[in-house]
This record gives C-alpha cells, sequence and structure tokens, in this order.
C-alpha cells in the first residue's frame, strides 16, 4: 500500500545499448531507506544489508569483538538453538550470509518469493534478538581461533598483516579484524553483546533489495526487519595517518615462493582526480593480461603467475597497492622490475593508446556487474555507502571517458611515488 | 503457485513455475561439434564458451601438466593473431576472459557484451586450429606455470597433501596425477608436448560451444555454422579409454607433516562411483548422503561431533559424482585442540557406522531435497554457473537428457537408496585415511 511508503524516488538508468535498471529510493514509515530494483521474472529476492564501521568499531582491548559477534548471529536467536536457526533457514530454502570486515558488516540474505514472509523473520531474529549463549559463543570462538592459528602460517596473511601494522600506526586498521589469539580468547558474552549493540544500528544502515518485491511492499517489511534496532552505537575511529617508509621489509618465513605486498599513499574516493588515478591503475597493474605489470613481470619474464596492483579505498585512508608471488631466488628481480615500472610510468607515463584501452576495457567491463539480483543489490548499497546519488550508474562510464591522456599522466607523476614504495617480503628471498 | 505446506511429517512440498531447462537449447554441427545455449534476456551479455573434452587425465604418461600448460599457450600467437592479441583484444571491447583446466576438461571463456558475439567466435575458431607456438614463448609461460604451482601448491602444505592423498587413491588413473603436474615433469614440458596435445584434442568433433546469456538461439546457431562448422573434424580423434584402477583391496593410511601447518586434520576418502549415462541413481543417493552427514550445520557430523560430543571445530563430507571415470566420497574433520587425530578420527568412524544403523532422518532428506528444489531458482539468477554445470557435465561423459533428468532423479532417491549406496562405498578397502601434521605433533 502506498501510503506505508513515505519517500518515493524513481530512476530508470539506462546505459546506452545496456540493461535499464530502474532503482527506487524506498523509505519506510520508520525511517528506513532502502533502493530497490523490482525483477519479478524470478521468483526470489536479494537482500544485502550493511552497517558501516564494522571491524574498526572494537573498544579498546576487545580486538576480534565485532568479527565474533557476526559470527554468532546464526548460532541461535530468541528461542532457536543454532541447529533449530539452522533447520528453519534451510526448510525455507532461505539462504543468510554474515560478514564483518574493517569498515563494515555486511549481511546477504535470499530467499523465494513464497517464503518472504517468513524468510525476513527468522532473519529479523538473527540481527534484532541473537542470543550469544555460552555453548555458541564457545564454539565459534573456538573456530576463530583455529583461524587463527592458521593465519599465523599463512604467507598470504602475514604478508599483509605486516603491511597493516607498518601503515596504518594506532588506527584500528593497523590489527586483523579478526583479533589476536590473546584478544578473542579474552572476549566475554558481555564483550560480544556490547559489539552487538555498537555496530548494528541504524544511523550507520544501508538497504539494497533486488528480487521478486514491490516498493509498497518493500517499505513496512523494512521496519518489521530493522526497525527494533537501536538508534546509533559506538563511535567511529577518525581518519588514519598513513606511514609509508619506502624500502622493503623481510619477513622471514620458509616457503618456496615469496609474497610480496607493496603499497604508498592512495587517492580519495571523491578527489576530481580519482577517475585518472582508476584509468592509471588499470594501465599500471590493475586491468587484466594487458597491464604493464603483467607484460613486464609475467608475460615477457616468467617471474609470476600473477602481479596486480590496485587502489584500495577504505573510509578513514586512502592506499594505493600491489601484490606479487615469485620463487624465493626470482622474486629479487620481480621486484626490481615493479619498482621500475612504478618510476617509469611516474617519469613518462601512459600512451594515448594505452589509455583508451583501458578506458573501453572500464567501460565496457562495468554492466557486466551488474549480473544477477544479489550482485545489483551490494552495487546498490555500495553506492550508498560512498555518497553517491542514485544516478551514478549512469554517469559513471561518462565520467571515464572524459579523463585523457594529460589527465592520466600527470596524476601518474604527482600520486606515483617510487620513494615511498614499501615492500613487505615473506618467505626466504634472495638477495632482497 | 503453491503455497509451501508443512504436513505433520515435516515434509515440504512445493512447486516450480518454470523448469531450467526451458531456458537450454542444443544441436550439433555437421562436424560433430556440440552447441548448448542457455538464455538469460536480462541484460545484453553473453558468456561464450568452448569446452574440449581433454584435461589432465587425457595426458600421456610423462607429461603431467601439459592440458594445462596448452591452455596457457592458446593466449599466445595464432596464423592470424598476435601474442596477446586475444586477450587485449576482449579487454577493449570491454569483456573479460579467462581459461580452466581439470581432469576431464579444458575450457575457454569470455563474458562481453551480446553483441560481440561474432567477435569471440571468430576468434575461439580461430585458435581452435591455427595455434603457432613459438619456443621463446614457450620457455618463459613454462616459468609462469611453474610460479603457478609454487603459488597453488608448494607454498600451501594442504594443497601438497592434497595431491598425496590422490597419488595414493587412485593406483592406476591419471585423477592420481594433479591436474598442474608434477613439478619434474612440468619442467621439461616442451613444445612438441603441448603441440601432440593440441594435435591431438583440438577440433570441433571433440568440442562443445556453450553460449549463455541474451541471445538467440537461431543466431548462434547461424554464426557457430559460419565459425565453427567450417572447421574439418579430426577423423583420427582417439577414444577416450583411460586406464582404469584394479579392485582396490587394501586400505591405506598416511601422514604428511609440515611445519607450516597450524591447525591439524583428518581426512578420508573412498573411491566412488561416478554419473553414468543412463545410469545417475547412485551418484543421486551419494550427492545425497554427502549432504546429510557432512554438508552443513544440521548434518549428522555436525551435530555429533562439533554439537554434542564437540570434538571438532568443523567436520564434513563431499561428493561429485560428475566425473568421466570413479570419483572419491570425501570427509574431513578437524580436532579442536586436545582431541588427537587419532580420536577424531574413530568419533568420525563412530558417527557413520551409527548412521548405517539408524537410518537417514526425514525431515532432514526432506529439508535438503527442498534446497535443491529452489536451487534451480537461485540457478535462473546465474546463468553463467548453469552454463558451467552444462559444460562440466557434457565434458564428463553425460548427455543433455542425462543432465535434466539429474533433478527429478535427486528427488526420487529414498532412505533405502541413500543407507544402500553408504554400505556400498563406505569399503576400507578402498579408502585413504590421511593425517595432515605440524612437525611438533605428536602422534598417540
Amino acid at each position: 500500500m502506498i501510503r506505508y511508503v513515505i519517500a518515493f524516488v524513481s530512476v530508470v538508468l539506462a546505459f546506452p545499448a545496456w540493461a535499464e535498471i530502474n532503482v527506487k529510493e524506498v523509505t519506510s514509515p520508520g525511517g528506513i531507506k532502502a533502493w530497490l530494483v523490482e525483477e519479478p521474472s524470478i521468483p526470489f529476492v536479494a537482500v544485502e544489508l550493511r552497517f558501516r564501521g564494522g571491524t574498526s568499531l572494537d573498544a579498546q582491548g576487545k580486538r576480534g569483538a565485532t568479527n565474533l559477534m557476526v559470527g554468532l548471529l546464526e548460532e541461535g536467536a530468541g528461542d532457536l538453538d543454532a541447529q533449530g536457526f539452522a533447520r528453519e533457514s534451510e526448510e525455507l530454502a532461505a539462504q543468510f550470509g554474515y560478514d564483518s570486515h574493517a569498515d563494515a558488516v555486511s549481511i546477504s540474505a535470499r530467499f523465494l518469493t513464497e517464503n518472504r514472509d517468513e524468510a525476513l523473520a527468522l532473519l529479523r531474529r538473527s540481527l534484532v534478538e541473537p542470543s550469544f549463549s555460552e555453548v555458541a559463543v564457545e564454539r565459534v570462538r573456538g573456530q576463530v581461533l583455529s583461524g587463527l592459528r592458521s593465519s599465523l602460517k599463512d604467507p598470504d596473511k602475514i604478508a599483509g598483516k605486516r603491511m597493516s601494522e607498518l601503515t596504518y600506526g594506532a588506527h584500528p586498521y593497523a590489527t586483523a579484524g579478526e583479533g589476536t589469539i590473546d584478544s578473542v580468547t579474552a572476549l566475554t558474552r558481555d564483550d560480544i553483546v556490547a559489539a552487538h549493540q555498537g555496530a548494528l544500528t541504524k544511523d550507520r544502515l544501508y538497504v539494497g533489495v533486488v528480487g521478486d518485491i514491490t516498493a509498497e511492499e518493500l517499505g513496512p517489511m523494512l521496519d518489521q526487519l530493522l526497525g527494533a534496532l537501536p538508534e546509533t552505537g559506538a563511535t567511529l575511529p577518525g581518519e588514519a595517518d598513513v606511514v609509508f617508509a619506502g624500502g622493503i621489509d623481510v619477513v622471514d618465513f620458509d616457503t618456496p615462493q615469496s609474497v610480496a605486498v607493496f603499497a604508498q599513499p592512495g587517492i580519495h574516493r571523491n578527489d576530481e582526480d580519482f577517475f585518472p588515478a582508476y584509468v592509471l591503475n588499470v594501465v599500471l597493474g590493475g586491468g587484466g593480461f594487458e597491464s604493464r605489470l603483467m607484460t613486464e613481470v609475467r608475460q615477457k619474464r616468467g617471474l609470476t603467475y600473477g602481479v596486480y596492483s590496485y587502489l584500495v579505498l577504505r573510509d578513514q585512508a586512502n592506499v594505493y597497492m600491489g601484490s606479487v608471488s615469485s620463487a624465493n631466488d626470482r622474486v629479487a628481480e620481480a621486484i626490481d622490475v615493479i619498482r621500475e615500472e612504478w618510476a617509469k610510468m611516474a617519469d613518462t607515463g601512459a600512451t594515448s593508446d594505452e589509455v583508451e584501452k583501458a578506458k573501453a576495457l572500464l567501460t565496457g567491463a562495468y554492466p557486466l556487474r551488474f549480473d544477477g539480483n544479489g550482485s545489483i543489490a551490494r552495487i546498490m548499497v555500495g553506492m550508498q555507502m560512498d555518497g553517491m546519488p542514485i544516478d551514478y550508474i549512469v554517469n559513471r562510464n561518462d565520467l571515464v571517458n572524459a579523463v585523457t591522456v594529460e589527465d592520466v599522466n600527470r596524476v601518474a607523476k604527482e600520486l606515483l611515488d617510487p620513494e615511498l614504495l614499501t615492500f613487505v617480503v615473506v618467505g626466504k628471498p634472495d638477495g632482497v | 503457485m503453491v503455497r509451501l505446506l508443512v504436513l505433520a511429517l515435516g515434509v515440504a512440498s512445493f512447486a516450480l513455475p518454470v523448469r531450467a531447462n526451458d531456458l537450454v537449447t542444443d544441436y550439433t554441427l555437421d562436424n560433430g561439434m556440440q552447441v548448448v545455449v542457455v538464455e538469460d534476456h536480462r541484460a545484453p551479455v553473453v558468456m561464450h564458451m568452448v569446452w574440449y573434452k581433454a584435461g589432465s587425465a587425457d595426458e600421456q604418461p610423462g607429461v603431467s601438466g601439459v592440458a594445462h600448460f596448452l591452455e596457457h599457450l592458446l593466449f599466445k600467437s595464432t596464423d592470424n593473431m598476435e601474442s596477446g592479441e586475444f586477450s587485449a583484444t576482449v579487454a577493449a571491447n570491454g569483456g573479460r576472459d579467462n581459461a580452466f583446466t581439470s581432469y576431464d576438461m579444458t575450457a575457454y571463456h569470455q563474458r562481453v557484451a551480446a553483441d560481440r558475439l561474432e567477435l569471440m567466435m571468430r576468434m575461439e575458431s580461430d585458435r581452435m586450429v591455427n595455434l603457432r607456438l613459438q619456443e621463446h614463448e614457450v620457455a618463459t609461460e613454462r616459468e609462469v606455470i611453474i610460479e603457478e604451482r609454487n603459488q597453488r601448491v608448494e607454498n600451501n602444505p594442504g594443497a601438497l597433501f592434497r595431491e598425496q592423498l590422490s597419488a595414493a587413491q587412485y593406483q592406476n588413473h591419471r585423477y592420481g596425477v594433479p591436474v598442474i603436474g608434477w613439478r619434474h615433469e612440468m619442467e621439461a614440458l616442451s613444445l612438441q608436448d603441448a603441440r601432440s596435445f593440441y594435435d591431438t584434442f583440438y577440433a570441433p568433433n571433440n568440442a562443445i560451444l556453450l553460449v549463455a546469456g541474451d541471445v538467440d538461439p537461431l543466431a548462434v546457431k547461424a554464426l557457430a555454422e559460419q565459425y565453427y562448422g567450417v572447421l574439418p573434424a579430426n577423423p583420427d580423434l582417439p577414444e577416450r579409454v583411460r586406464p582404469q584402477e584394479p579392485p582396490q583391496i587394501s586400505p591405506r593410511r598416511m601422514t604428511y607433516k609440515d611445519p607450516r601447518v597450524a591447525q591439524p586434520y583428518v581426512t578420508r576418502s573412498y573411491l566412488a562411483p561416478e554419473r553414468n549415462p543412463g545410469d545417475q541413481e547412485t551418484a543421486a543417493a551419494l550427492t545425497l548422503l554427502a549432504e546429510i552427514l557432512g554438508g552443513g550445520q544440521t548434518s549428522v557430523l555436525s551435530q555429533k561431533l562439533q554439537f554434542e560430543q564437540k570434538k571438532v571445530v568443523y567436520a564434513a563430507s563431499w561428493y561429485n559424482g560428475t566425473s568421466l571415470d570413479a570419483t572419491t566420497f570425501d570427509f574431513v574433520v578437524v580436532p579442536v585442540p586436545g582431541v588427537s587425530l587419532q580420536e577424531a578420527e574413530d568419533a568420525m568412524d563412530a558417527v557413520v557406522v551409527e548412521f548405517i544403523e539408524t537410518g537417514v532422518d526425514a525431515e532432514q532428506l526432506a529439508r535438503i531435497k527442498m534446497q535443491l528444489r529452489a536451487s534451480e531458482i537461485y540457478e535462473r539468477d546465474n546463468v553463467s554457473s548453469l552454463a558451467n554445470r552444462y559444460g562440466r557435465s557434457l565434458t564428463a561423459g553425460l548427455t543433455i537428457a542425462d543432465i535434466q533428468a539429474w533433478s527429478d532423479i535427486l528427488q526420487a532417491v529414498t532412505e533405502d537408496d541413500i543407507i544402500a549406496a553408504a554400505k556400498q562405498v563406505f569399503d576400507d578397502r578402498r579408502s585413504v585415511t590421511g593425517w595432515l601434521m605440524g612437525q611438533e605433533e605428536v602422534t598417540q
């Protein structure tokens, strides 16, 4: 019924020669906003919820509390224990995923049209009245600790952890959101309840819904699903001061192939040079087989199976990162080549042919992301969290196409900093 | 549509409005190339794939990894394209491309705007017959696949362990040899080895074209005839007969110790029958058995070992029947600290013995069947996954009719079928038990 829907903005987004996606902004009677795409052709609905903050909201000394709490949401709610909850979701053929990362807690759900009300009621219980029973806490704590013990011997995890320590100083980003064996061992049920109250709150909630449901139906459902959550919660951490010392930090680990990650300062999503930087990254190391790093390190020299660079856009920090893995006796050469390419791009920039090809890749690949109800729901939530307007989808390719080779090369000079480019190498690298 | 009814017995009944196979059209070109089209008109995007019925298990002894090596080399030069031009062209058209190799198949795929389908066919049909291998590219790419092995296997004690387990499970069949290859054989792979595999297996009568997305099956057929239909069939295509397993008469046990292992665990595998054309019933029972025993939170192993006895962090079983030759039924149990691998293994065995005695919980079976039916709806949201299922099944020797009958065969499986399948497959003599351990672990 329309009266349940207070605000109702509808934008038809048409890609030239692409699909039409009709995004509606729905506001529930209780004031919860959602972006909706009605897609009735398959009888199911995908819902994506995201709560800004994530593991960065962990209280001092409680590292890992948010992660453990999120792991417990499906382990019992109301009068259902973990098995009872799982049985009910199986009976409904509803699928719920609960995840946390540095900037958000994310919940992904899909359920059949037939079972919509029952599935949402079950999802609601897991979000609003999780029981965090002692027995469930101990079981999931055991799983988290098992994962943490494995991370200590996983070269990829070791490399990422070391780079975060070096980069983020005293910010929560400096340590893993899963916590440490000591911090997770010490968490109490009270800590978990506090993390739940702190992280799942309405003031930092973003919702995307795609599938067999109308705007009129969605409004009241949002209130039933999420209305009972607290208005506000824990304080978000401030911006991180990122630090790069340059050079190579070696973590000794006995394994045949060294894993390297590299990083330098990045660029903000809202920076006017963001799109030139984005195109630059595709040319340098963010595309497919054609990037300069792939061409030089893999195709020409066979030093690695894969080398990549990527702009890391976090709420409280922006970093330009990359990764490569090479046998211990070859990783030094791989690092040299990456450094050379970094410097060369800063000095002489990209060719106009490279820039045009990168733009073609980005603009062509963008619509390919909209490849299912769940993917579209996730994209819509991401856009909301990044503060983008609802018509961003239509304009995004124009923003890419407006980038010129001059923009890219100016930004390459400003952004790429071979002196600050810092490597962490995990392994037994020769000559590093 | 019928509402979900939960009857007194807890059995859910459910009706589907549209069956997945309404979306699928198939035909065969005159040269023997099979074509399968999966329609999805929600977005003007297409997935174009060519699957070869040639995987690592079709290799000759001594050149392990050549199927996968050749897959890499197909991105190099042909008579009509420069090295790297294939992927560069896909990218310049805003698409994504890649390839993968397994025991029974090698597949190449591109995801692009639907109006670029013809370009993909032109390029993919070209590299089916016109590959021009060059020594220096072969040498460099060999380094790449060795780094790939380093990344996937050598740096990962769990992957090294799995290689050893497979080698013990298969005493004669090539499934015992890793897809990526044994390192010492990869280091010796030559241009001639790759060429020979290519000349033997890459031909239209050994390939399946799969097109999924916003396409008209008739238009696809016309294009397929134009680009693939003109290629000559290989009259010397070998019959797909591989060395089979002898009767397995002795249980195998193995221990792999690696200081990089932080979380020890126990695995068990049993040689198991696969899906065969017109004969999928046992495979269907085993598929449900794997779900019941170890498919998730409410499975028998999780319930007993994780929730009741609190002996494991994780327990699971799985079975994949989509395989040309005999496959495996697998278990893993990951003990909690303080529980030894022997205790975990014994507890797992006891649960399986008890399960065979007590039988299947009818409500659990009904829940699993309900989820299988729902997965057909969810799969319609992801036609790439539907296309993949067809590709995997067809290259594993099944027919379109087998694929389309599969969901009904799964639904028809009874509690007795499941117990009978368990009794048939859980035979010690055909088993491999593995313990993965850190260096400091004390066995007993």
